[in-house]
């Protein structure tokens, strides 16, 4: 555990009858990056909440850097940066005040204060902003100038709860970017997320949480062997035809096809091509239209209905 | 630096981002500034008339202290809805998991609205000149009387502060701050004589804490004897702090 920067260790954590988290254990290397997968309502950021020495577990023990976080805290906080779901700004200081602001608190001299202001202004691509109030910022530069506000005392750890949450396609691949630089200077980041192509692109290992319990955990490859081979998947062109698409391929996976949307997937196992071919030749028998048919390997969407029996979001909505 | 001296620079820091926030919202300039400005002139030119007043110098000089009480205790409404909005933002999350001093946030924000409250109570001593209002004990007693009123802002600060970080939104705040602040303003000694009132009112009026520090600020503006209302202020105003003010960073070190 000794190269490990943080450490849950039999974390629970009760909020009167509620039971948000029912023993987590995980590590994180040193340097490396955890997806920490589950629906809304999860635990993810119960969790990161008492890593960031916010709430006290219940029972159990944490530790960032080899330092508990409920008897070091102090000493917790001198390593961690924080970026929470919601933007932690003042909207009506400038970005550079709100970062030097930061910087102050974490006891920089001003001259220094300033000058990581501006170095992480330029890094984030807000120098063009950087003297506007954060209030007219759009969504995405408010979530990279909330990401370099918690890098400011130049962090070991970084906890990003949920940092593409309501963002546009476009701001969410720059926020990628952005994390993928931060990986790449050696931070140690502990990143939590409801989209599993997010974990899937960003993490060297990720934990699926559901209900407040971790239900698997590994690499993106080690959870899609967990379905099982390979997926043969298409898109239909209504509701109905769903229905019809399923009824002509109901035996010939491992298991009954799922439907997310429109969108029909199928596990075979390691009977791929022949399981496709019989795929094509039922569906024409029955006389559905499909597009986008393809063998594929399985999605994060399939592991986390293989693992869980449901759907990511519709627990999410489930749970709203 | 020791812990002490990097406490008071946090605090100091907190302090100028508040006071530089307060001053680029126009609003909040309006509400602290306006707000009681029309509050002295409704009283003085639209009430006052019909309210008999044996002080001499006639109701304006009644009026003021009540005014200025009342504006020192209502400047603390902004302090509870600022709390909670910052709650709500994640404001408090990211200051709480940082090194800085855990004082700081709160003491920060009351220096502030310390500084907010006593720009807007010379405000309205200077509007109070403009419409009769005198002080009648020399200048000694009518600083005193400007600090009694912002040591009440501070202790009803306190207060505020707890329900805000409680309660955690803006709206529920903003009605709940009303509940208790305009029985608790307007039933005391502020606008009218307690005798006035019904006896079942009065019953409460005359022994509320905002009746004897209003009444001991009168008695500092006009130069009149501070009879028990000084010491009583002070017992009151003491226990408010010490429940409110211990309450308040309790809150704010357990808020979710």
């Amino acid at each position: 555990m000794s190269d490990a920067a943080v450490v849950l260790d039999g974390i629970t954590k009760s909020f009167g009858n509620v039971e948000a988290l029912r023993g987590i254990d995980l590590a994180v290397p040193r340097g490396s990056v955890l997806g920490v997968l589950g629906p809304n309502g999860a635990g993810k950021t119960t969790a990161v909440r008492i890593l960031a020495t916010l709430l006290k577990p219940s029972s159990g023990h944490a530790y960032v850097e080899g330092h508990d976080v409920v008897r070091e805290a102090a000493a917790v906080r001198r390593q961690i940066g924080l970026t929470g779901q919601a933007t932690a700004l003042v909207d009506e200081l400038t970005g550079r005040e709100n970062l030097v602001m930061i910087g102050r608190l974490t006891h920089l001299p001003k001259p220094e204060a300033e000058a990581r202001a501006q170095a992480l202004l330029k890094q984030f691509d807000l120098d063009d902003a950087a003297d506007r109030t954060a209030k007219t910022y759009s969504g995405g530069m408010r979530r990279r100038l909330d990401l370099a506000a918690s890098l400011v005392g130049h962090p070991r750890v970084l906890f990003l709860d949920e940092p593409t949450t309501g963002l546009d396609p476009r701001s969410r691949l720059g926020m990628w970017d952005v994390i993928r630089g931060l990986v790449r200077e050696g931070t140690t980041l502990l990143l939590t997320t409801q989209y599993l192509d997010e974990a899937d692109e960003l993490a060297d290992n990720i934990v699926v949480i559901d209900r407040g319990k971790v239900i698997a955990e590994g690499t993106s490859d080690q959870l899609k062997d967990r379905v099982g081979g390979d997926v043969v998947g298409f898109s239909v062109e209504s509701a109905a035809a769903t229905a019809k698409a399923v009824d002509a391929i109901a035996n010939v996976g491992d298991t009954a096809p799922t439907v997310a949307g429109l969108d029909v997937s199928v596990a075979v196992g390691a009977r791929g091509s022949e399981a496709l071919l019989e795929v094509v030749r039922r569906l024409d028998a029955a006389g559905v239209t499909v597009s986008g048919l393809g063998i594929r390997r399985p999605s994060l969407d399939d592991v986390f209905l293989a693992l869980t029996g449901h759907v990511a979001e519709e627990a999410e909505v489930a749970s709203a | 630096m020791s812990t002490l001296t990097w406490a008071m620079a946090d605090t100091w820091i907190m302090a100028k981002r508040n006071l530089t926030v307060w001053l680029r919202v126009p609003a909040y300039l309006v509400f602290t500034v306006v707000q009681p400005t029309i509050f002295t002139l409704l009283f003085r030119y639209v009430f006052g008339g019909a309210i008999h007043s044996d002080v001499p110098g006639g109701y304006v000089n009644y009026l003021l202290p009540g005014i200025i009480g009342q504006t020192a205790a209502f400047a603390s409404m902004a302090t509870a809805i600022s709390l909670a909005v910052e709650v709500q933002k994640g404001v408090v999350d990211r200051m709480r998991a940082m090194p800085m001093a855990r004082s700081a946030f709160l003491g920060g924000r009351l220096l502030a609205d310390l500084v907010r409250m006593t720009i807007t109570i010379l405000v309205i001593v200077g509007v109070g000149y403009g419409v009769g209002f005198r002080f009648h004990g020399g200048v000694g007693r009518a600083i005193a009387m400007v600090l009694l009123a912002i040591v009440l802002g501070a202790a009803v600060c306190c207060i505020s502060a707890t329900i805000g970080l409680w309660l955690k939104d803006e709206e529920s705040t903003q009605a709940f701050g009303l509940i208790w602040m305009f029985p608790l303003t307007f039933v005391s000694s502020a606008f009218v004589e307690t005798k006035t009132m019904p006896g079942w009112l009065q019953a409460f009026a005359v022994n509320q804490p905002i009746t004897h520090v209003i009444n001991a600020m009168r008695a500092l503006a006009l130069g009149r004897p501070l009879h028990d209302d000084l010491w009583l202020s002070a017992v009151w105003l003491g226990a408010i702090f010490a429940v409110f003010a211990p309450l308040a960073v309790r809150v704010y070190k357990r808020v979710s």
